[in-house]
This record gives C-alpha cells, structure tokens and sequence, in this order.
C-alpha cells in the first residue's frame, strides 16, 4: 500500500550479552527485536554486474567461440559449457566487448563461477 | 430545471467528473503514462467503451476529505469489446488522489467484478495507484479484502488479466497476483510488498525501487509477470492478442479463428541436430506445427528452460507446453515446475486443450534446487497434469529420462495420446549411467575397464534409447516421422473436441502449494 510511512534509520546493535539485537523504527514506534543467527549471517544483497558472465549451471568447458578484445552482438554464443548430458551454448546477454576470458576447454566449472567478464 | 437545461446540465457534470486536472495529467505525462481514460479506450474497440459509477462519491469527512471532490473516486468503470469479444474492466486513475484506493473506489471494481463474474466475461483490471487512501483507514483496507476475496471467487471461472501501469505496492499487489495473466511495461510498472524505503529501515540495504520490483525483474527474475512490454502501446496489443487466444468462462471454448496454413513441415526434421547432446531451440518445433507459426509465449523471460503459451490447431486454442533443450539443457527445476503447473491449470479451467512436447534430461541436480523445496514444487507439474482433464496430448521428440518422463504428461498421468519421434529416448536414465550402475562390479573385474564400459553403454543405448520398448508395452501410441507430427495433432485434437472425463466428486484438491 502506501509507502509515506516515516522511518528511521536503524543501526544494528550488539549488546554485551547475546543475542544480537536490533531497533527498528517505523511510524514513529521504536520495535526492539532479537535477530537470528541465520539472518545475521545473510549475504547482503549485490546487483548483479552486468559485465560479468558466470556460469548457471556446473560443467565441463568444451569450446570458447570468442576471444578476448572480441566484439560481440546480444544472444551471440561465447562458449559450449556441457552439462546435464547438453552441449549448451552461453550466449552474450547484451552487446559489448570481451575484456577476458577466465576458463579454458577442458575445465570443468562450479555455478556461480567467473566464466566472461566484458568491457 | 426544464429539460434542455437538464441536458446541460448533465454535459457540464460528465465533463467535471472527466477531464483531468491539467497539472495531474502534466504530471502522468512526464512520466511516459497515458491517462486511465486513453488507456481504456486504447486497449478496447472503437467506442465500446460504456462507462458506469462515474458519479459515485467518497463518504469520507476525516482529515478534511469532506470538501475534497475527487472524480470517479479515482477509478474508471465500465465494460466493452476487444476484437468484439466483451470485457469487464477498470482503472485506477493517478490523476485523481494518486489512484488511493478507498472505500467508494473499491466498491466500484467490486461491483464491476460482480458484473464480470455474472455474465460470464474476462476482467481486465488497470493499476496505477499510490495504495490505500490513508484517510479512510481500515475502511480502505476492507476495500483491498474485498477485491481479493472476489479475485479468488473469479478464478477459473472467468479470465481475469492485471495490467500494471504505475506503482502497485504492498496488499495492493495481491491482486494482480491472484489473476491469471500480469502485464507489465518496462519504467512504468513497480510491483512490491515492501518498498526500498522499509528495506533500507529494517534490512539497512539499498535498492533502487526499479531493482526491487521494476518491470524486467517481475518478467526476469521473480516470474510475477507474464508479458513484458517496451511500451504502453506495446502492451495494449499484447492484452488484445492474449484475448483473442481465451474463452469468454469456463463454460465456453475459446472462438476459432479462420485456419492459417502451416509452415511447411519438411524443416521439422532438420530442427532436431543429429547428435542427442547438441541443443536446439524448441519454439521452432512449436511454430513449424501450429497453425501459421503463431505461438504466443507466456512468461517467455522466466524459467526459460520450459516453453509454455498459446497456439492454434485448425483454428482452436491450444496450450503448448514444451521443454527448451537451448536453456540449461530443458531440465525440469523449481521455477520451470511453478511456470508450467500455472499454466496447465489455467488451460485446464478454460477448456484448451494441452499439447505437450518433451525434450529434457530429467530434473536438476543441485543442492540449492533440493533446498529450494523441488520435490513440492516439481510436484505440482504432476499434480497440474493429472488433474486436467482437457484433451492431453504428448510428443517425445527426443530426450525422456527417469523423473521427467513421467512428469510431462506421460500416458501414466493420463495423457489421451502419446506420440514419439523415432529419435525419442526414453528411459529410466541416461545409457552411461545406467551402464554404470548395472555392470558396476562387471566393469571393475574386467581386463579393460573402460573397453568393456564402452561396450555395455553401447549395448544400453541400442536396447533402451529408443521409443520402441515404451512403444512396446503401449506407453507410446504411435512413433511417427516428425513430419507426421501435425496431422497426428490435429486428428487426436479433433476426435478429443468432446472428451468427458468423470473424477470422483470432492469439494477440491489439495495441490502441494
């Protein structure tokens, strides 16, 4: 709904004896609540960089179709990642220029990691 | 007052309650929106539009709402035809108290709703809405409940599609989620249950509302949109071809339309590479099948490695339902299990028939999958499947292992007819595998390991890769020549139009979500 309600800034507060706890003010109400564990270890959330291509799914690397200073246009296929019995195609997300290239044929990699990074 | 002045006098009030205020329409307009008025008049027929409850008032006197006239309570009404086929719709004007929805506003959309449901056609509904009209308080909040109850009450009953074309945050965007088919515009669609401002108050971490909730990450990443579009206008011819595709209720089948001819089919045979791990891109089979290549894709941003979405055989909707071997090799995961179960279960409560083509190594490996719950939510394709009762009609055009076989719309999930390609694999996993597995001790005690390795998956692959054993026990009805493919549809599609299945009868089912 709507989103006038006033809020403070909050400030995360480490209290002499667990567990940790935080205050949150909102509406003008200071809410005091303890924070799980599971919560104070969350990764904080990071845009995705768009010049970073890595892998979605773990595989073996069979070919590069690109080199790095490489032109590419959007949808153009940048390397053969073969998993799940499937030669896939990794394709250019968006139009750009291929800075470098951090896998070879032969490697097998796990998802999430660095394959393209472009310009 | 004499008549003619009477007739004036209703031409001054109607033009009050509809032309905006100039510096609110100024504002819309900067912003790349059209007005709530040009919206509606954009999306259906010339002059079909017949507008109702324009005079309707808010009875609010807090906080000095007794003096504030506010048009329409900020909300159009009214029905009319796309194409000729009619609708129900509204929108939240902007203009008017930034779209607030209070009470008077809601009872407008309730009471149009009401309508919809009654005569048995879609609703279309606009958003474009600051949220609840704070002034009102909990009567506001009754509004959004009432809505959503009605939301739920509509559901397989008539076709009800959300177009967001503003902000639509917190309760508000409950109802948006409780229809079928949500459109969204890229800058000009905000979807969110808590905006950045409370994220950056409780979570201390910043995001851009378009980062949050903006239209590509609604179409991309969360899959709570289903059509993404560049523009308003873009949009509108989306919701137009969308209508032409669905029936008016759940009492009726969705309206032929005059048979387009095919694509030739020849090409259907090159579409499938030679070698079973090289991909390709299963829209294309789609195309070359239906009538005149028009396929029309449903949430084609999300969970891409299942293609779902409308096509038409012989002039009739059909819902195709395929695996996308171009995408994270066609598997089955969490997301493309939620995508396709959606969607089977509409064409299921709208009377179109399923066409489903199967290409897929089975589910994804993973431990983020199986912590992600993919047993519940694989299960619900199997539940979807079972549950449908429309016309169900299977092609396994190359891949078909273990799990995901079962899963799309197998003859065991009581698919009507089940047709492979003579290239189909189908087994309970892939040769190597398998091989693996049963000459486990023979392979370890052989002089040449890998020789004899070699041989048994060779020996695996030649017994069991192929369509015949499935062909053999009557799992597979027929195996045909890809170019075959079409005329079996349309046959089995035919002779399916009047297709009765009884079920046991139950208040409903309890699919796992």
């Amino acid at each position: 709904m709507t989103q006038s309600a006033t809020h403070s800034m909050t400030h995360p507060v480490t209290h002499p004896s667990k567990p940790l706890r935080q205050s949150i003010a909102l509406n003008g109400t200071v809410y005091e609540t303890a924070l799980t564990k599971k919560y104070a270890r969350r990764k904080p959330y990071v845009p995705k960089d768009p010049s970073r291509l890595t892998a979605i799914i773990p595989g073996l690397i069979l070919d590069l179709l690109v080199k790095p200073g490489d032109e590419v246009r959007s949808g153009q296929g940048l390397l053969v990642l073969e998993a799940m019995k499937m030669q896939n195609h990794i394709a250019a997300h968006d139009a750009g220029t291929i800075k470098a290239i951090h896998v070879s044929p032969g490697e097998t990699v796990a998802k999430g990691q660095l394959l393209v990074e472009f310009q | 007052m004499s008549l003619p002045k009477k007739m004036k006098d209703h031409a001054a009030k109607h033009a009050e309650a509809t032309v905006p205020h100039p510096e609110a329409a100024r504002k819309q307009a900067a912003q790349g929106k059209l007005l709530a008025r040009e919206r509606v008049t954009a999306i259906l027929d010339r002059d079909s539009f017949h507008e109702y409850d324009l005079f309707v008032e808010h009875k609010c006197s807090d906080f000095g709402m007794a003096k504030k006239q506010l048009p329409g309570d900020g909300v159009i009404t009214g029905t009319g035809t796309i194409l000729g086929h009619p609708v129900a719709i509204f929108a939240q004007d902007f203009t008017v108290a930034g779209g607030s929805l209070g009470l008077a506003h809601a009872r407008k959309i309730t009471k149009i709703m009401d309508h919809a449901i009654k005569l048995g056609i879609p609703l279309i509904g606009i958003n474009d809405s600051g949220g609840a009209r704070i002034q009102e308080g909990v009567n506001s909040l009754a509004g959004y409940g009432e809505i959503f109850y009605r939301n739920t009450l509509a559901s397989g009953v008539i076709p009800q599609i959300s177009i967001i074309l503003g902000p639509c945050a917190g309760g508000a965007v409950y109802s948006p989620a409780l229809t079928d088919f949500v459109f969204v515009v890229d800058n000009i669609s905000k979807m969110f249950i808590t905006g950045p401002e409370v994220i950056k108050t409780v979570l201390g971490e910043e995001i851009s509302m378009e980062d949050l909730g903006g239209a590509r990450v609604q179409a991309e990443m969360t899959g709570n949109a289903h059509f993404y579009a560049q523009s308003e206008a873009e949009c509108f011819e989306q919701v137009k071809r969308l209508v032409t595709y669905i029936p008016w209720n759940n009492r009726k089948k969705a309206d032929a339309f005059s048979v387009i001819p095919s694509r030739s089919e020849v090409s259907l045979e090159s579409i499938i590479p030679a070698e079973s791990n090289k991909p390709y891109d299963v829209r294309d089979v789609i195309k070359a099948v239906c009538d005149g290549s028009d396929f029309m894709e449903v949430q084609a941003l999300w969970a891409a490695n299942i293609v779902v979405g409308f096509a038409r055989m012989d002039g009739r909707t059909v819902g195709m339902i395929a695996n996308q071997p171009a995408v994270l090799a066609g598997v089955l995961d969490v997301d493309s299990s939620d995508k396709a179960a959606r969607f089977i279960r509409f064409c299921d409560a709208f009377n179109i028939p399923l066409v489903t083509f199967v290409d897929l190594p089975g589910y994804l490996p993973g431990i983020d999958q199986e912590h992600a719950g993919v047993i519940r939510h694989g299960a619900k394709l199997l539940y979807a499947y079972s549950e449908a009762t429309v016309p169900k009609i299977t092609v396994i055009l190359r891949k078909a292992y273990g799990g995901g076989y079962i899963a799309m719309c197998s003859r065991h999930l009581g698919a009507d007819f089940v047709f492979a390609w003579p290239c189909a694999e189908i087994a309970v996993m892939g040769p190597e595998g398998a091989a693996n597995i049963i000459f486990k001790g023979e392979i370890a005690a052989a002089a040449d390991p890998e020789a004899f390795r070699k041989e048994k998956v060779k020996e695996y692959t030649e017994k069991f890769a192929s369509p015949y054993v499935a062909a053999a026990n009557g799992h597979v009805d027929a195996v045909i020549a890809p170019h075959q493919t079409r005329d079996f549809l349309l046959h089995a599609l035919e002779i399916s139009e009047e297709k009765q299945e009884l079920r046991p009868q139950r208040k409903h089912g309890v699919p796992p979500f």
